[in-house]
């Protein structure tokens, strides 16, 4: 693999840039891996790049339906935070952000984690009292966060209405400020370049259609669009393709599948420099380093596998731009797109065995899989090099949908999540 | 480039001239022009600089579709960012500036970047910049990067939002939407017909067309406009100019954005919105959209001056205007030759037509018209400073025998790779696109909603043969707006960026603010060239709302300030706000805080007041409390599920107090419910609760247990509720007047009475949130100003005060009543706040199963607990509690906590960790700072027995 | 914008509705009898399919009745609207209830 850096840029600048090799191979299929991970989408390959590093496990195969990165891993708003009230959410994001820090270097691909804070403005008392209990929680689990008075808040976003007499005034707010955005295509394409160069193939337009089990149950491959692929072990992480996935498999997941829509607007000079939430209107946003407003907001509440969403979230979360920002009623919103999006009850992820032998899954993550990324990838990995859930990975196993031990933040702190 | 007004022709009224600034410096254009066919008339050249790379850029093109000119319009509040110049209408007095450029778009310090444009390719962020730290250079590049800037001041305009809906919406006014549209109005049909730009004809306003069989050009074009217009009246559709329809979603749910006054400039009337935002439900809908021209891609093509042929037409035709004096036309197509002769025709000179193909037929005819047409020949590169003065033609393929170069003198470039159909709402209704290849098109396939596509956007017939790129010394641009060159398309293949997103991604084609519109099939197709596949096996993207960019402020409506969501407030507002009440929103209503008083701050209002109830009497509006009736013969049997307490035991006359579970056996409502009659309740409800509890009261009436026979009735905004409570509330009731007894023993605690409260008719509840003797007086809400008055005078003589919210939380928090939402959460059940009798009743109540789960009987539950301070502790809510002996993680936090000036200490509810268990412990308090201590106690700190509110 | 056909108001837009995912749930009963993970499916685990979905959904901001639907998740067409106590129409039978 020929490394990023700034000798070779500048090398092959001057020499036409013909020497840069291909970010991945794109390999013919072999007829068995040891491990088979379906979904190419930031998980699978992070797991399968960890997998490779870790654990030494390099003959496996990352199958991807359409391209790679292509599903909710390139159509998130990019928010990377561990700001949790749970000690064992905090423990798992807190992970994902740490590994985040090293990314770039780790894969030697800039995936551009700017650690600009993460804000979250409060609008009312009860607001204001959830802050202080989310920070304390947060301070006591070993994660940086504090509270910001309304003139911090201002500071931090010129733009936000902060009138007293505002819809909805800010009574100030509380940030984590390691928290950012990192280039999420970025983060797909690293994992994919690193995990390609010590072995892993990645198949793209590679479609499962069905598992393969021995008469003990137990799966020993998988067919797909290509043929057959045998493995020794099958990890899964498809997001809101689980359910289907499952049916494939033979079991159900206590998933639903969502559109969740993100927005970007035209491109502008820099006008706030940090990430802002703000659940009593129900949006959040941040700009990108090319300058849109990159805003999301709540899901379209029915099923669907569209990937595209409706107006009437549209209309109120953007309406909720205009109310927040008064004077970006004129800046003109440039895209629309939605993921889907794998919610369970508790907004938690579920990680590790499911009812088939050989059969490991990483999903659940909903709304928030991005931030995720290099933790979910780790643990899937740990899981099936090891045979044993990693402790942080421990309290997500599917039984406690039966048991009724959730780890429900957004119940937990009267803050959505 | 030297483009001028011609003396006539074209819609611009040449009598009224309109005066306008760009970069600082006065210019004047004509009524009609926009501001990009005033520039060219100015003979302004470079009208932008790119993205990436500070490149000078001129006009490429004259529609929505131009990535080069993009501007800064109007100043203060009215600034606009990212608006194209050809999207502009002149108006008096107008300043733009180009954006992404300083100190002008002729003269741009951003330029000194050229020198490094051979390291700027795609990828190059991903590659460096790792090291240090990517935090070091992030802010410079931020910095460089973006286009404009937002108004720092709010936004003045208003915007609306309508409501339509048509049997026909067509979109597009150019000849065959008109068309579509009056043959769908003379069957009677309700037709919307929208128009993006000022004028309908679309087309016809610069060209000749053939429509319906007939040529129309010229005034001929204008009459049969006006005429389909006049028809469209008569038959009452209605026609929409400065309208996109920009969003194509489920069910044949289209949104349209209509310009009202943007063209009006600042001094528009008032009574009119900015934009309006038009959600239209359609019958059927007719794509009428036209066809967008490809640039073609030659080393140069982005030099200030090479335009889109069909762009140089339409200044001509439609603006009067000629972008220069010498022409040469670069074509792959027949079309780009009526250029030529539109050219021509104004007096300008056609150097030469460069056709790329080898013997098209059009040639012979444009030779025999006496142009000069050199066929199987290129453009390969151009020269000028900045602005186009020649342009190199090779003729014959490159190294052939017989191939020479010719280098002709020229200020304006007009080319024409093709023409892509504007399928962009059609692919956005799900409809399919299909490849034609032999016009290198993708076109309208099968659709999936109720829609088709008419006239070019369903396909465009000119002969053409595709030229897709041109090889030679120098950048050949692909994606204007982005600086993406032929070079990037094939770094992207060489590097396995091959899918049609990745090329998308990794180079930023077609993310700029124009999606695209001249260059995603330039790039497919040369990405095809590059890795051996046909355009369409590379694939689109997927076409997304909006079709072009669309101010967030229209799609927000109205939906701004109190209107975002709309305020509630109660029948006493006028009385709460005139008496010093500080209002914020609880629950969804406006309520009081607190009462101030003058030179009092919220602590001591809210101190007073509680202070006014334990020693004499508050007034309190209780006013947003649920109340819902349930009637019916199975209500009590209904209500017993609907609780996790037992209802039907309840008497007529009678109140009790219960909680509400989900199907997890969670709490999520609480309050008491009254029992009217045998088969009548009426159940209270929180007062964020209000509307919640009574819609699953139906869901689980109509979805679950059908058979029930229960009428739900919510009535909480019906009624308001005075509530009077301390020692003296009594006295204040009596001597307003009721037309029962109300001594203790006749009207004991927990039950009401339906009656006269002063004369009016009124339910009276005694109930207590507050410890002391209480009554929550229910009157129709035209009464309750009347009667809320004649309390305050009946209780001057006790002291009466009113109770705003804070005051009221604390006296509850000093009795250790339940607060749901604050010292419950989505995760408590009835056993973590002391009601484990539930789990003896055997009726399958909501949730009663889950309440058995393991989880759910785990001893480390969270429990609420009363808190005690030690030593004066402060306990906040919010704040954390540990143990006192291990040092890490939280054992629980406090849910509510008020200093107490009856009690002289601070009183505290908190939810611990098998808190039940732990009584008479002593916990930390983790402030930040200093910690506190305090002891695990009983829930209630005052009057435990309860003898006050019984009185 | 989705429209939906509320079996006794007509087409009306989206907002005016909720949806209240799954329809056909049987409530596991009698509750002392029903085993953990018998319970904790009905909790938690839905049909999610990609393709028709069994459905109800309340007219909340209208007439309040609650009624089932039978929609695609793919192009949310819906194909059949019937009532909350109806058998499963045939035409969409092959969907799991």
């Amino acid at each position: 693999m020929k490394r990023y850096n700034a000798w070779n840029m500048l090398w092959q600048g001057l020499t036409g840039h013909r020497g840069w090799e291909p970010a991945w191979r794109s390999p013919e299929p072999k007829p068995r891996y040891d491990v088979v991970i379906i979904g190419g989408g930031g998980h699978g390959l992070a797991c399968a790049y960890y997998l490779a590093k870790n654990h030494g496990i390099t003959n496996v195969a990352v199958l991807e339906r359409g391209w790679l990165g292509g599903g909710n891993t390139g159509r998130n708003t990019t928010i990377v935070r561990s700001n949790y009230y749970y000690p064992q959410s905090a423990a798992l994001y807190d992970f994902s952000l740490r590994l985040y820090e090293g990314l770039s270097k780790d894969l030697n691909y800039n995936v551009m984690f700017s650690q600009r804070g993460v804000m979250n403005v409060l609008h009312t008392r009860h607001d204001m009292e959830a802050g202080h209990r989310w920070v304390g929680a947060m301070n006591l689990n070993g994660i940086d966060a504090f509270m910001l008075t309304r003139e911090e808040v201002k500071q931090r976003i010129p733009l936000l209405n902060t009138a007293p007499d505002a819809r909805y005034p800010v009574l100030g707010g509380f940030v984590q400020p390691r928290g950012g955005t990192a280039r999420h295509d970025a983060v797909a394409w690293g994992y994919a370049r690193a995990a390609s160069a010590l072995g892993v193939d990645i198949l793209q337009n590679c479609e499962v259609t069905g598992f393969r089990k021995s008469a003990e149950g137990r799966v020993v491959g998988v067919e797909t669009n290509l043929g057959y692929i045998g493995a020794e072990q099958v990890g899964m992480a498809v997001a809101g393709h689980s359910s289907v996935i499952a049916g494939l498999a033979g079991f159900r997941l206590p998933v639903s599948s969502y559109a969740l829509q993100a927005f970007v607007s035209e491109p502008l000079k820099p006008v706030m420099d940090t990430v802002m939430t703000s659940f009593g209107t129900g949006m959040y946003f941040s700009q990108s380093d090319k300058g849109g407003l990159v805003i999301g907001g709540g899901l379209d509440h029915y099923l669907s596998y569209a990937q595209r969403g409706n107006t009437p979230m549209l209309r109120h979360v953007l309406g909720a731009v205009a109310d927040q920002l008064p004077s970006i009623g004129r800046v003109r919103l440039l895209r629309q797109w939605a993921g889907i999006v794998d919610v369970v009850h508790d907004s938690s992820p579920i990680l590790g065995e499911t009812p088939v032998p050989g059969l490991f899954i990483n999903c659940g993550w909903g709304t928030g899989g991005f931030k995720a990324i290099p933790v979910g990838g780790w643990m899937l990995a740990h899981h099936i090099a090891t045979g044993r859930a990693h402790d942080i990975a421990a309290p997500f196993a599917l039984k406690r949908f039966h048991t009724g031990a959730l780890v429900d933040e957004a119940a937990a702190s009267g803050i959505p999540h | 480039m030297s483009g001028s007004r011609l003396a006539s022709g074209g819609c611009v009224d040449r009598s009224r001239p309109l005066r306008f600034t760009f970069d600082g410096r006065a210019y004047t254009g004509h009524a009609g022009d926009t501001l990009a066919s005033a520039l060219l008339a100015n003979g302004v050249s470079v009208v932008g600089r790119s993205f990436k790379l500070h490149r000078p850029r001129g006009l490429l093109a004259a529609g929505v579709e131009e990535p080069n000119a993009l501007m800064q319009v109007g100043e203060g509040d009215w600034s606009t960012a990212n608006l194209r110049a050809t999207e502009v209408e002149l108006y008096e007095g107008l300043v733009a500036r180009a954006v992404n450029c300083w100190p002008s778009a002729a003269f741009d310090i951003g330029a000194v970047l050229r020198p490094f444009e051979r390291f700027l390719t795609a990828g190059f962020y991903y590659k460096t910049f790792m090291w240090p730290d990517w935090h070091l250079f992030e802010g410079h590049i931020r910095r460089a990067a973006g286009l404009g800037r937002p108004s720092t001041e709010p936004d003045p305009s208003r915007y609306e939002t309508h409501y339509a809906h048509c049997d026909v919406l067509v979109v597009g006014g150019g000849p065959a939407g008109l068309a579509a549209a009056v043959n769908a109005a003379a069957e009677g049909q309700r037709v919307i017909v929208c128009e993006q730009e000022p004028r309908f004809g679309g087309r016809l306003l610069w060209d000749s067309c053939t429509v319906e069989g007939k040529a129309l050009a010229g005034s001929a074009a204008s009459h049969w406009v006006d005429e389909q217009l006049a028809a469209l009246d008569a038959a009452g559709a209605t026609a929409l100019p400065r309208t996109t329809a920009a969003g194509y979603w489920d069910h044949n749910a289209l949104t349209l954005v209509e310009r009202v006054t943007d063209h009006l400039g600042p001094n528009a009337p008032k009574h009119l919105p900015r934009q309006r935002l038009w959600q239209v439900r359609a019958g059927r809908v007719v794509v009428a959209t036209g066809a967008l021209e490809r640039p073609l891609v030659f080393p140069g093509n982005d030099r200030p001056g090479v335009m889109l042929a069909t762009a140089v037409r339409r200044y001509l035709g439609e603006f009067g205007t000629r972008a220069g004096d010498r022409l040469v036309v670069f074509t792959n197509n027949d079309d780009a030759y009526a250029t030529a002769q539109a050219f021509a025709a104004t007096g300008g000179e056609v150097v030469a037509i460069v056709d790329s193909r080898a013997a098209p037929a059009a040639a012979v005819a444009a030779r025999a018209a006496g142009f000069t047409v050199h066929t199987d020949a290129v453009v390969y590169g151009t020269n000028g400073r900045p602005a186009l003065r020649s342009v190199k033609v090779r003729v014959g393929p490159e190294g052939g025998a017989k191939t020479r170069t010719l280098n002709l003198s020229a200020d304006v470039l007009a080319m024409s790779g093709g023409h892509s159909p504007t399928v962009h709402l059609f692919s956005q209704s799900g409809g399919k696109l299909e490849w034609d290849a032999s016009h290198a098109q993708f076109r309208p396939g099968a659709a999936v909603q109720a829609v088709h596509a008419v006239g070019d956007a369903a396909g465009v017939d000119t002969p053409m043969t595709p030229l897709w790129t041109v090889r030679g010394s120098g950048k050949a641009f692909i994606d204007f707006m982005h600086d993406v060159t032929a070079n990037d398309i094939e770094l992207s293949a060489q590097e396995n960026f091959r899918s049609v997103e990745h090329l998308k991604r990794y180079t930023t084609l077609g993310m700029a603010p124009d999606q695209g519109k001249t260059s995603n099939v330039n790039a497919l197709a040369h990405m095809g060239e590059v890795t051996g596949r046909t355009p369409d096996a590379v694939g689109t993207t997927r076409y997304r709302f909006p079709y072009t960019p669309v101010a967030m402020g229209a799609l927000g409506g109205r939906q701004r300030n109190e209107l975002f969501r709309p305020v509630r407030r109660l029948a006493l507002h006028d009385w709460h706000t005139a008496n010093g009440g500080a209002l914020e929103e609880y629950g969804g209503w406006m309520r009081a805080a607190y009462y101030l008083q003058p030179s009092e701050d919220p602590h001591a209002a809210e101190q007073r007041e509680a202070l006014a109830v334990r020693q004499g009497v508050g007034i309190f509006d209780g006013s947003p409390l649920g109340k819902i009736e349930v009637s019916g013969p199975d209500a009590a049997w209904f209500l017993d599920r609907f609780y996790c307490n037992t209802v039907s035991t309840l008497k007529v006359g009678k109140l009790r107090y219960g909680l509400m579970l989900n199907e997890l056996g969670v709490v999520i409502d609480d309050g008491v419910v009254a029992r009217l009659a045998e088969d009548r309740f009426l159940v209270g409800t929180t007062t964020s609760g209000a509307t919640r509890i009574a819609g699953l009261m139906e869901e689980w009436l109509q979805c679950e247990w059908v058979n029930a026979r229960v009428l739900v009735a919510p009535i909480t905004t019906s009624i308001a509720v005075i509530t009077l409570t301390g020692p003296k509330a009594r006295a204040v009731v009596e001597a307003v007047g009721v037309d029962f007894p109300c001594d203790a023993a006749s009207f004991p605690h927990m039950s009401f009475r339906d009656g006269h409260f002063g004369g009016v008719p009124a339910r009276v509840c005694r109930v207590s949130f507050t410890g002391e003797v209480s009554y929550e007086i229910n009157v129709a809400n035209s009464a309750v100003a009347g009667l809320w008055q004649r309390c305050m005078e009946a209780g001057a003589a006790h002291g009466i005060a009113p109770i705003g919210i804070e005051a009221w939380m604390l006296l509850r928090t000093e009795k250790g009543y339940l607060h749901i939402g604050a010292d419950t959460d989505g995760t408590t059940s009835p056993q973590d706040i002391g009601w484990s009798q539930v789990l003896k009743r055997d009726v399958d109540f909501i949730g009663r199963r889950s309440l058995t789960r393991t989880a759910n009987l785990a001893p480390d539950r969270y429990q609420l607990v009363g808190l005690e301070p030690i030593d004066g502790a402060e306990l906040r809510p919010g704040r954390h509690l540990r143990g006192a002996t291990v040092s890490s993680g939280s054992e629980g936090y406090i849910t509510s906590g008020v200093y107490s000036a009856t009690l002289g200490r601070w009183v505290g509810m908190a939810m611990v960790r098998g808190g039940h268990a732990r009584s008479g412990e002593v916990l930390e308090v983790v402030t930040g700072g200093k910690p506190f201590k305090a002891r695990i106690a009983p829930l209630c700190a005052y009057d435990p027995q309860g003898d006050r509110l019984r009185d | 914008m989705l429209r939906i056909p509320c079996p006794w108001c007509g087409p009306r837009d989206e907002p005016e509705f909720q949806c209240g995912g799954q329809s056909h749930m049987v409530r596991p009963e009698p509750w002392h009898e029903v085993a953990e993970a018998t319970w904790g499916d009905y909790l938690f685990t839905r049909q999610n399919p990609k393709g028709v979905h069994l459905e109800r959904w309340g007219h909340v901001n209208g007439c309040r009745q609650w009624f089932n639907v039978a929609r695609n998740t793919v192009t949310h067409e819906i194909v059949a609207v019937y009532g909350m106590t109806d058998p499963v129409p045939a035409s969409v039978a092959g969907a799991k209830p």
